[in-house]
């Protein structure tokens, strides 16, 4: 394996991580703000895709239809946090997975009912269609080098945000004492709502920003949402800098794994059992991965609760 | 959309109140499809086929009025056993119809086979039911698995392809897929990947691809997983120099998404949408019209098994009693099927012949297969011979 | 965390005779329903449904007895089942078709890895808890995939199910029926008896306040491994009763939804009560069944096509049919039960 093809894969993993993050952005505030474990999280991603899937078919333009999307997605978000989500926060954690999986399976319900269970597709903007050629015969795609960008420049955002805003500084005191950021007489509801507003927007913006290179279709979220819980747990739960890291590591962690695990168990095995070895594992890299990092940091890499 | 299906409500209807009082008893025909989770779309294709071919044959199958029971199996193995007891035992049908994937197809094959009930496939076709499983209960409208994947095996060798890249996922479909095109291609292998079933983004595979240069790739990648494949694929520059080889990856399920990616791609199929008989294009049409979308083969082979079903039934006279009869009747396959050339081998499963297709673009701007050669003609699959025909 | 501390407390300390009829209800439904269900005409149906009822039953009651009792939320007992009935399923195509043999196999091997993964996942707390032991059940189902041997991903078919002692008396419906009632019914008073005994109190004691009960001489890590191992050994005897309902074997029966589907039928059912558990199994599984022909009869007044749509989409009624019960319904529907007790 040449060290151009590992440059390759770890843009791969970067661009895969970043995806990631910024769903689990989303996740692990409203989680360690608010105490409040949204499985519906997932689906939000998927609302994204299908909401730009629908508007770019509409406007025909990707530009447009993302610029439609975000505000769409931000408050789909609301809405349901004033239906549902709202009338769960002093409830315990079990109420909480029970009732939002019963938002995933009416939504992914919902999105066959209306769109119809084919995937839909959204096409690359015309802009960003091309590739570059990284080495040899070896071309990767601008709308990844653009995910790439526009995931860095989000979390640079967020780091600002939450690190030099009021508003940051009140998320920030909300993820390690709610209870107190309450007594202190902030308007506790309405910093949920923020919060779980701009969670959901995150994430439907994820959705949107993969709907060109994956496929649009009922269920997509639900495979996300578990990665996604795996990145805040590493992280630490309601620790942006740890959702950022863990979800890169993550991201690195699945893609170099996959591509090169069976190449690395050449080494000590035969090539047949290496491969047959590799396939086993490479799925599992990531479980085992987590659970070595919990077996070391029970409560992830950056605790922030007392 | 709803104005069809109200239409489609009313003509039930009107085929109900017309239908003489006669004291035969309603048949009753049990589909078991996958109709929820990703892949619904295919077991949506079987669905509509095989109630646009009752409708056609209005609303009567072998002369007996019909009511068709559609259950979803929920791709899993042992929801699809406890629906299967549901329709044998409290329902009473005579035929079930289905399955779309293999797995649900081996779990339920026991119970429905043990019953002395006809079991129709529409789609899976898993090696040890056309070899040593073999049933005279269990027949199959569609294929053998592996054999759409032999047509590119075929196709490779004879077009002299030095090296090839397989991919599939890793599950037992995919190994079987890379199996069955290895069965006719002897040339050189460079890799065969498998990725974790479900995987959504292929980059690291294409970089790989691209860094090894093979003379084409044959892949497997159902559903959602060829839907980006395909569009990765063509964004990566490959398709233009490597040439994409595929079964049930670039089909009419898929080609609604993957759009102008698809165009020019290369799959094993028996039938195409724009086979040239006169009962295809009537059925492609028709079913165009109450569904907009074009059909899949998924459509054409549940469609055949309404017609197998009546011809079968008016052999016998609408008698399903007498199973040896029945099964000799549906063993005879007297009917027209949309793709021309049919019959059954002694396992149950259809002689035909099969073509390498090519995804392209109509006048009215939908995407289609359509047959550029025929690879196999009259071909039996390879298990065939492991099935002893008497249980 | 109110909610929890509220509807566990009720059984620990109210054994009240109006709460022992429940189960008692429960059982003898069990054992009237194969009477009934000759005279359904679809005798084979309504056992081989109840029958799987009996045995998510069994699962989701041993997974009560850690999260209603030791609020260690297991994500990842699904592993469980599919460990039992993959036990069944290797041994019975290796000649090993004596459910004597298989049984206990699969009971060690479900202890084995809850011990392993118990004695690791035990060390971290609250949703780190639910996410590690969601690792290992993910192991365990890529595991199952790579076993290409055994079927892979497409699962196996068993030739017939488990022999006893050599004889094939589970191949009568009914009697595998009644044998999964045994199991329900011991597995029952098994997880009764722990509750009530000092180790019983011991766990809750622990759920309620782990650095007490660590003052006062207990070592909370030790119970909370041996309920887990009990917990993973009930589970593993319901995976291999699964294995010979379906008489088939596949990793869909270990993936998380599959763990998550166990959490919600503890949660519908109310947690900490046992047979809570076993009703929201039966809750959970009879909608699941039923709920499309649910729609499709109430809909009479509607066009045959728009039923059938509706049938077909019947997850969305399921959907908030689910947060309605959560939240109007605290306590489950053992919650909804014990309702005019506290009125």
């Amino acid at each position: 394996m040449t060290a151009t093809l590992f440059f390759v894969q770890a843009l791969n993993g970067l661009q895969f991580g970043l995806i990631l993050f910024l769903i689990a952005a989303g996740l692990t505030l409203v989680f360690g703000v608010m105490d409040f474990i949204n499985l519906a999280h997932g689906v939000q991603y998927m609302v994204g895709a299908y909401l730009v899937a629908a508007f770019s078919a509409w406007t025909g333009s990707f530009g447009w239809a993302l610029l439609l999307a975000l505000p769409s997605a931000l408050a789909f978000g609301l809405l349901l946090e004033v239906l549902v989500f709202r009338h769960l926060y002093d409830r315990d954690h079990l109420d909480q997975v029970l009732a939002t999986f019963g938002v995933i399976l009416f939504l992914n319900q919902g999105v066959r009912f209306v769109w119809g269970a084919a995937p839909l597709s959204v096409p690359v903007p015309e802009l960003l269609s091309g590739s570059v050629e990284i080495a040899n015969g070896l071309l990767y795609p601008v709308y990844r080098l653009a995910i790439i960008a526009a995931g860095l420049v989000v979390a640079a955002l967020l780091y600002v945000l939450v690190n030099h805003t009021r508003v940051g500084m009140l998320v920030r005191a909300g993820a390690s004492n709610a209870a107190m950021v309450s007594a202190l007489g902030v308007n506790i509801q309405r910093l949920f709502m923020v919060v779980f507003g701009f969670g959901a927007m995150l994430a439907g913006f994820a959705g949107a920003m993969v709907a060109p290179i994956l496929s649009v279709e009922p269920g997509m979220g639900d495979n996300i949402l578990i990665l996604a819980f795996v990145v805040i747990v590493i992280g630490g739960i309601g620790s942006i800098r740890g959702a950022f890291l863990a979800a890169l590591l993550i991201g690195l962690v699945d893609t170099v794994g996959r591509s090169f695990a069976p190449n690395l168990l050449r080494l000590v095995l035969d090539p047949a059992a290496a491969s047959q070895t590799g396939r086993a594992i490479a799925p599992m890299l990531i479980y085992i991965f987590m659970a070595a990092i919990l077996f070391f940091r029970p409560s992830g890499l950056f605790p922030v609760k007392r | 959309m709803n104005g069809t299906i109200k239409t489609l409500g009313l003509a039930a209807a009107v085929t109900l109140a017309a239908a003489p009082a006669m004291a035969q008893e309603k048949l009753k025909v049990g589909l078991l499809l996958t109709l929820s989770g990703p892949s619904a779309v295919l077991g949506q294709h079987a669905r509509d086929g095989f109630q646009l071919a009752v409708k056609d044959l209005g609303g009567k199958l072998g002369g007996r009025d019909v009511e068709v029971i559609v259950v979803d199996d929920e791709l899993k193995p042992d929801v699809a056993v406890t629906k299967v007891k549901g329709l044998i035992e409290r329902d009473k049908v005579d035929f079930v119809v289905g399955p779309i994937f293999s797995n649900v197809a081996v779990a339920t094959h026991k119970p429905i086979v043990d019953s002395k009930t006809f079991y129709i496939s529409v789609n899976a076709g898993p090696s040890n039911l056309a070899g040593k499983s073999c049933n005279p209960y269990f027949f199959a409208t569609s294929y053998q698995n592996d054999q759409n994947h032999e047509v590119l095996g075929k196709v490779a060798q004879d077009r002299g392809y030095k090296k090839v890249y397989l991919l599939a996922p890793n599950y037992q479909a995919g190994k079987d897929a890379l199996a069955g095109f290895k069965r006719h291609y002897k040339g050189e292998i460079v890799e065969e990947s498998y990725t974790p079933l479900n995987t959504l983004d292929f980059q690291s595979e294409l970089a790989k691809i691209a860094s090894m240069q093979p003379d084409a790739i044959f892949t497997f990648m159902p559903g959602g997983m060829g839907v980006n494949l395909v569009k990765q694929y063509r964004a990566a520059g490959l398709a233009d120099r490597i040439p994409f080889l595929s079964a049930f990856t670039v089909d009419e399920t898929n080609l609604p998404a993957q759009q102008d990616a698809a165009i020019g791609m290369l799959s094993g199929s028996n039938w195409a949408p724009n086979m040239d008989t006169p009962e295809n294009k009537k059925f492609v049409a028709a079913y165009e019209a109450a569904y907009n979308a074009v059909p899949a083969s998924y459509a054409m082979h549940s469609y055949d098994a309404a017609l197998l079903i009546d011809s079968a039934l008016k052999a016998t006279g609408g008698k399903t009693d007498n199973k040896d009869a029945l099964r000799a009747a549906i063993q005879k396959a007297e009917f027209k099927s949309l793709r021309g050339d049919f019959k059954f081998g002694a396992n149950g499963f259809p002689v035909q012949d099969f073509y390498l297709v090519k995804a392209a673009k109509r006048p009215d701007g939908k995407l289609q297969t359509e047959i550029a050669e025929k690879v196999f003609d009259n071909y039996t699959d390879a298990y065939a011979k492991e099935c002893a025909p008497t249980n | 965390m109110t909610e929890i501390a509220e509807t566990q407390s009720a059984p620990a300390t109210s054994f009240t005779t109006r709460f022992e009829i429940v189960p008692l209800v429960l059982f003898a439904a069990f054992a009237a329903a194969p009477l009934l269900a000759t005279f359904s005409g679809a005798e084979g149906y309504v056992l081989s449904l109840l029958t799987r009822v009996m045995i998510f039953g069994i699962a989701a009651m041993a997974l009560d007895l850690i999260l209603g009792y030791g609020a260690l939320v297991s994500f990842g007992h699904a592993a469980f089942l599919g460990l039992g009935a993959y036990t069944v399923g290797i041994l019975a195509s290796h000649g090993f078709e004596d459910a004597l043999v298989q049984i206990p196999v699969a009971l060690l091997a479900s202890a084995v890895f809850a011990l392993f993964t118990g004695a690791i996942s035990l060390r971290t707390k609250g949703v780190y808890f639910i996410m590690i032991t969601l690792a290992f059940g993910q192991m365990l189902y890529f595991l199952a995939t790579s076993l290409a041997a055994y079927g892979g991903d497409d699962g196996m078919t068993l030739a017939s199910r488990s022999l006893v002692a050599g004889t094939d008396w589970l191949e009568n419906d009914f009697t595998f029926y009644w044998l999964c009632l045994v199991c329900l019914v011991g597995a029952y008073a098994l997880s009764r008896s722990i509750v009530a005994s000092r180790f019983g109190r011991v766990l809750r004691g622990t759920r309620e306040n782990s650095v007490r009960m660590e003052a006062i001489g207990f070592q909370p890590f030790r119970f909370q491994l041996a309920a887990y191992v009990i917990s993973g050994m009930m589970a593993g005897l319901a995976g291999c009763l699964l294995a010979n309902q379906a008489e088939f074997v596949s990793p869909a029966f270990m993936t998380w939804q599959r763990s998550g589907e166990l959490i919600f039928m503890v949660v519908l059912g109310g947690l900490g009560s046992l047979h809570g558990a076993i009703i929201g199994a039966a809750a959970f599984l009879l909608l699941e069944e039923f709920l499309p022909e649910i729609l499709h009869a109430s809909s009479f007044f509607l066009g045959e096509e728009t039923r059938a749509h509706l049938a077909e989409n019947w997850k969305m009624v399921f959907g908030p049919l689910l947060i309605l019960i959560v939240l109007f319904v605290r306590g489950g529907i053992m919650g909804l039960l014990r309702r005019p007790h506290h009125g």
